[in-house]
Order: C-alpha cells, then structure tokens, then sequence
C-alpha cells in the first residue's frame, strides 16, 4: 500500500515510547513490551498486548477498589453469575471470512446452551452519524464536511435540537482520491474510538469549523457550545408563558427556526394577554410564531443576531402604549433583555426585575448540556457472514427473526429492517480503544452475534470450531465491566423464544 | 488503570494487578478476611514504590541510606549482604510478596497462605504444612517439584525465561529462603552466576531492551543456542558456588539450577524431579 502524501503513517517514530498506563511510566523500545508485558511499543504506538476484551457482569466484575472500604462490597467467594461476556475486541479477524471467526465460544446461560460468534469485522462499507446538541448554524444541509481538505461526508437533515452530519461512507473510503480514503478512515477511527476530530464545514465564504467528540460538546468557531436549547421559540413560549403573564406585557423568545411572541402565541391568548403592537420581522407561521428572524449564526438562539432589537419592527400605536415592558430571551436562556418602551414607543435598556430574571435562568435550566454523539454505522451482511456460517442468508435471517442478538464490543446493537445486517451502536456504550483500521482503508470493528447452541447448528454454523468459553479466558484477558445502560448480550429477553427455552 | 482485584475462576484464588505487578494469593483459613487484608494493603502498593524508583534502580553501596517507604526498605535490606553488583529492584518482586503476606497474617490466623508475584512466592505454612510447586523450562518443559516445609518463608525463580533480564543462561534457578525478598535477590545473583563465554550466548545492553533497567549497559542474555556438555557444566559449577557461599552465609536455605536439561542442587531443596529430566545431583 502505497501512501500518497504525509499522513499519520509517515511521522517519524520515536525509537522508545513512555508509556503512561501505570504510574511506573516504563520507556519502552521498540519492538519490546513494558515491565508489565501487557503494553508494548509497537513501531512507536503503545498497544496492548491482551488478546481479548471480556465484560464481565453482576456481583464478579472487577471489584474497584475503594481505600479505607471495608470489603463488604465483595464476598470474596465464587459468584454463580461469574459469566463473562467475550466481546469481540481484540479477538483478530480471518478475513477475506471463509475460515470460521477467531473465536466461536460457548457457555450455559440459565439452562440454555449458548454460542457467541467472535470477529473483528473489517468493514468497507461504514461510517458514523454525528449527532450535535446545538442550534448554532455549522452549515447547510448537504454541505460538504471536510477534514485536512478531504471531503468525508456531509450535513444530513437536521433534528430537534440538533444537527446531523453523515460522515465516512464507502463513497468516501474508496470511491474518492487515496488521501481521500485515508483522511476518512482516520477520521472514523478517532470518532469512533471517542477521540477530537477537527472538520470544516462548508466551502469557502460559509465555512465553520466544528471540532467533534464522541460524548463531549462541541466547538464551532472556536466556541464550545454549553447548552441544548429548551425547545424551539414557540415550544418554550408554551413552556414558559405561565410564568411570565402578570410580570412583562409581551415575551419574544427568539430563536433560529421558530422565534415565539406570547402575546400573539395561542397560550398567550388562552391566558389573556392583550396585544402589544408587536411587529417581528420575518416571515409569520401562525399567530406567535415566525420563520427567518434572521440568518443562522452563532448569536442568539442560532441567529447571527447580537442585538435583538434588530428583529423587531416599528411598534403599532393602536395597541402599544409607553412604558409597556418587554422580555427578550434565547431559546437557551443564556441571552436575555428587558426593555420599556419610551414615549416615541421604542424600547430602551431597563433593570430587568428578579421574576423575569429568574425565569431566563429556568430556561437555561431546563437546557441539557450540549453533547456530540457518535452512532457507527456499517453493514456485516457481506462476507463477515462466513466466518459465522457456511450458509450465509441464514444468519441474516435467524437475526432478523429474533434468534440471533447482534452486539459490538458487548454494546447492543440496532439492527436496521430490511436486507442484510445493518447495525448502529453508540461508540460510547463500546469498550475503550474497541476500533482499528486496515490499510485497504476500511475500519476494523467488534462483532459478535449470539445464539442457542441449537439455533446455530440450524443456521449451518462451524460446529466444529465451537471452544467453551472457559479455553477462552485467561488473567491476560482485559477485563471491563458491562456499561451500565446496556442489556446483556446473552440475556433471554433479547430472544423469540424468551420465556420458552425449549421452544 | 489503577489496582483491580478479582476471584479467579476456580473461586479460592485472589487476583491483584497494578502495573507490573501481578499477585496470585491463596490462604487456607478465614480466606475473606484474608483476601480483604490483602487487597486494602495493595492498594498503595505500587505508588509507594514508584516515589523511590530512583534510589531503588541504583547499586548498593554501603553508605546507600534507606529509603522512606516500607517495601523499599526491605528491598534493600535483602540485597544490601550481597557483593557484587545489585540493586534492590533484585528484590522487588518478593518484597511485595512479603509484604501482602505480611497484611494476610496480621488480619487473621491462618494455616497456609502464599503470595505469588510472577514465580516469586512469599509463604506462610504453620508447623507441619507443606507446600509443593511445580518447577517448569522456558519451554514449559516440567523439570520437577519443590516441596517446602514450614521455615521456608519464600520461593523465586530466576532466569532468561522471566519478565526480568538475567545477566547468566540459567534456564531456572529457584531459591527457598527465609523471605520471598531474600529468595528473589539470590535467585537473581545465582541466576546471573550460571554463565560462561561461549559463541553460542547472544548478548545485548540491557537498555537497548529496556531503556530504564537497572542494569544499564550490562550486556543482558538474549539468546543462548545449546552449549558443549563441558560448558554446561562449567556454568552450573559457577552458579552453584554462588549458591554454596550465600548457603553458607545463612542468607538462603537452598537452591535448584537449570541448564539446557542438566541441574544442581544446593542445600536440602526438597527438590524431586520430573521422570523425564536428567539431574545431576552434587548436594
């Protein structure tokens, strides 16, 4: 594989590496282990040497130590539940997938004979969809996103809240240039092993650049964002309006998508505020709500807007009388303005009162913290199959029918309806470091599908090759704890026949 | 990764790791209270060392004051009798060995316990226990079996198959003494002894292969083809002369030495060997 410019390949390598996964901080040379054996320098990257990643559930994970506890966290004697999980991390891959996965292991779960199938899967065909918490404009939909220059995906249709990139793809990995293929798969795998990657969104003229971390915020401009916004301008008109009739005569929360006026809105007219003589520039949805205030940005609510007044039009003098107050708030609390207007009827700055105050920190309150997620994508309905089977629509279908559990690195699996197997997994839910890369390029990732003992020999699994999940562990194993959000792979419920392990 | 603790598998053994440091302990009696003791005690273990690292990869000398911490005290109180170059990172592993053992005994009555820390084992047997393990090459060749009997407070291995370098061509050399820290220092210097020049050893400066040993520019073995019987023999005299004098000087009780399928024994080692492996016995 030829490399066609600098890349994270073609740094010079340091001939020894410290390593930093214990206090003892062992200078490694190359080629050679640490005093532990378990972290080596290879070609100055610090890997782990461990074969393979076990989670290991209930009342035997790994007991983390507390000093000073008193041991009562642990019965120091031989647990029933002691069931480890083999994930697939780190079990090595057989590609091109006509030999039987690395590892087909066994065990018996609550009466039934079960099978987890254990490959590292090299997938051509994946990507991850980025989920970002934020109202901020970071492009257009379809915008190219870019990284080091490459494009490597681009903006999808936004969501509530939140904006939407599609990143990676086989388009990218190999339909484009070779630095293409490699900046993309680079990036994937530091999204998906929940590393910072830089991208820049938008050609040139709109460009914004957005620095992604799987569960951290974002940073757009150079800006880490903080908050989610509430709702939309007429959603937090409908949550807040209660607590404002009685304290302001008319509220604006303004807001890119729907900016919200209460004296217009219909919860407004249900608690009887009378008109103000408002008029918002924009364009008028329905009473109380308005499209386009402005321009995306990084001002208030998602506007390029830093002076609010500029939305507002003349007041109408039938209606709008001096000294009539007037609160103007983002849809994420963390802009807000209190004004009166004078005797020409235009507002001027005023000493917001505590009610009023109080309520745009509610609403910032009410904001969840703004975070990027990062969901892998890829599809194992290719030859990965074979290492699992001999006949490989069969897997398909036993997953499709409920009889197989999908998982990646012990994380649930989303399975997408329809042909082949289509999965998603939240990097977060995954064990640390769980990706690698292949050269081709393509992502190296977990999978492991399990199944009654039973189900597979039906599906034409590799009988043969079935290990019992004790021939498998070893102390060298890592070992992690089953994230806590997670099902357990190999629980019943997860199956057609739960409640019927005869069936 | 800070310190874990796990139940192995078979339910009666204690897993701790930080680090380097890897101990597999069993204890027959209040096993719980046992096992608690020793996990409270490992806790600090390793960060406790590594503020004396410094003075703990340098020679001995007899002007060398004490260090502060518990373990590096008895670390160099092990390799301190020795002449010869040392440092007490020779005495590392047993000394943690000790010292958990230390924390097991003083939690509740027991009448056997051990702390094994890599092949280096610290011991507690009660009057009339005994305790048999199983020697095994490199190779994973069985070579035989140690039984110790109470007095024995600890058992280490040596030699080029370890995490550790070894100066020598020692395929084992396995010493019982009075402390796993006293038995890991020896084991150490024997196993260094077991050598001679020949061709067939190749050797290389320790920090070429670890940039921080204590050993620095010492050329470490790396690989040792099969030696002439002759030289074989010559290199076991070497070790066991090492082994006789530290005998001699009550520092350990006694000693096994392995070399490309010949061995010698020093002192009464309670050593059996295996079937299949020829032993040359000169105690």
């Amino acid at each position: 594989m030829s490399n066609d410019g600098a890349g994270p390949n073609d740094r010079a390598k340091p001939e020894k590496i410290r390593c930093d996964a214990c206090p003892v901080l062992c200078y490694i040379a190359d080629g050679r282990a640490g005093a532990c054996d378990r972290y080596a320098n290879h070609d100055g990257e610090l890997v782990r040497l461990d074969p393979l990643t076990i989670i290991e559930r209930s009342a035997d994970k790994l007991v983390p130590f507390l000093r000073g506890g008193d041991g009562t966290d642990w019965d120091g004697d031989i647990v029933q539940s002691n069931r480890p999980f083999v994930t697939a991390v780190g079990a090595g891959t057989t590609y091109p997938d006509y030999k039987p996965a690395p590892f087909i292991v066994s065990q018996e779960v609550a009466g039934v004979d079960m099978v987890t199938v254990v490959t590292e899967g090299i997938f051509s065909y994946c990507g991850v969809k980025v989920k970002i918490d934020t109202d901020r404009h970071i492009g257009q939909e379809r915008d190219v996103v870019r990284v080091d220059g490459e494009p490597v995906g681009h903006v999808m249709t936004s969501e509530y809240g939140s904006r939407m990139l599609s990143l990676g793809g086989v388009e990218h990995l190999t339909g484009g240039s070779k630095k293409e293929g490699r900046v993309t798969c680079d990036a994937l795998l530091r999204l998906c092993n929940c590393q910072a990657v830089e991208m820049v969104i938008g050609d040139k003229g709109h460009a914004t650049t957005v620095i992604v971390q799987a569960g951290k915020a974002p940073v757009i401009n150079g800006v880490k964002e903080k908050l989610m916004r509430v709702g939309c301008g007429s959603a937090a008109i409908g949550m807040f309006a209660k607590q404002w009739v009685g304290h302001v005569d008319d509220v604006v929360v303004v807001d890119d998508h729907i900016t919200g006026v209460l004296s217009e809105h219909q919860s407004g007219k249900l608690l009887d505020v009378p008109p103000s003589g408002i008029k918002i520039k924009g364009r008028r949805s329905t009473p109380g709500r308005y499209f386009q205030v402005a321009e995306p940005g990084d001002g208030w609510g998602g506007t390029d807007i830093e002076d609010p007044l500029t939305i507002l039009g003349d007041f109408n003098p039938k209606f709008a009388k001096p000294g009539q107050s007037l609160l103007m708030v983002s849809t994420t609390g963390e802009q807000y303005g209190y004004f009166t207007l004078d005797s020409d009827l235009v507002p001027q700055p005023a000493v917001i009162p505590a009610q009023l105050e109080a309520s745009a920190h509610l609403i910032a309150e009410n904001c969840e913290p703004s975070v990027c997620s990062v969901v892998f994508m890829a599809g194992a309905g290719g030859s990965l199959r074979a290492g699992v089977t001999e006949n490989p629509v069969r897997l398909t279908k036993s997953v499709k029918d409920s009889l197989t559990y999908v998982s990646c690195g012990g994380a649930e699996a989303y399975v997408w309806p329809g042909g082949g197997i289509t999965v998603m997994v939240d990097v977060l839910d995954m064990p640390a470091g769980s990706f690698g890369y292949v050269p081709t390029p393509a992502l190296v990732a977990p999978i492991e599908f399990t199944m009654r003992v039973a189900d597979y020999g039906a599906l034409g699994g590799h009988r043969a090759e079935i290990r019992t999940v004790d021939s498998v562990m070893s102390p060298d194993n890592r070992k992690v704890a089953q994230a806590k959000n997670q099902p357990d792979p190999m629980a019943h419920a997860n199956y057609r026949w739960a409640g019927k392990p005869d069936a | 990764m800070g310190p874990v603790a796990a139940i192995l598998p078979c339910g009666v053994r204690l897993h701790l790791q930080h680090g380097p440091i890897d101990l597999i302990i069993g204890a027959d009696g209040d096993r719980r209270v046992a096992f608690a003791a020793a996990r409270d005690r490992f806790v600090s273990v390793l960060d406790e060392l590594v503020g004396d690292l410094p003075l703990l990869r340098a020679q001995v000398l007899p002007e060398t004051g004490l260090p502060t911490g518990k373990i590096a005290r008895a670390m160099v109180r092990a390799v301190q009798p020795h002449s010869g170059f040392i440092t007490p990172m020779a005495a590392v592993a047993g000394a943690v060995a000790d010292e958990i053992l230390t924390a097991m005994r003083a939690a509740t009555h027991l009448r056997r316990a051990y702390v094994n820390n890599g092949g280096d084992m610290a011991l507690y047997l009660a009057r009339g226990q005994t305790f048999t393990t199983a020697m095994a090459g490199p190779d994973g060749a069985d070579l035989g079996r140690i039984t110790a009997t109470d007095g024995i407070g600890g058992i280490a291995t040596s030699g080029m198959g370890g995490r550790s370098l070894s100066l020598g061509i020692a395929d084992a050399v396995t010493v019982l003494a009075g402390s796993a820290a006293q038995a890991d220092a020896a084991a150490t210097l024997v196993a260094n002894a077991v050598n001679v020049n020949h061709p067939a050893i190749r050797r290389q400066p320790a920090r070429d292969l670890a940039p921080d040993s204590d050993l620095g520019d010492r050329p470490v073995t790396v690989f040792c083809a099969p030696l002439p019987a002759k030289d074989i023999q010559t290199a076991l005299e070497n070790g066991q002369r090492a082994a006789d004098q530290m005998r001699q000087r009550g520092l350990i009780h006694a000693a096994a030495l392995f070399l490309q399928g010949e061995s010698r024994l020093s002192g009464q080692t309670g050593f059996t060997p295996s079937p299949s492996h020829r032993t040359l016995v000169h105690a």
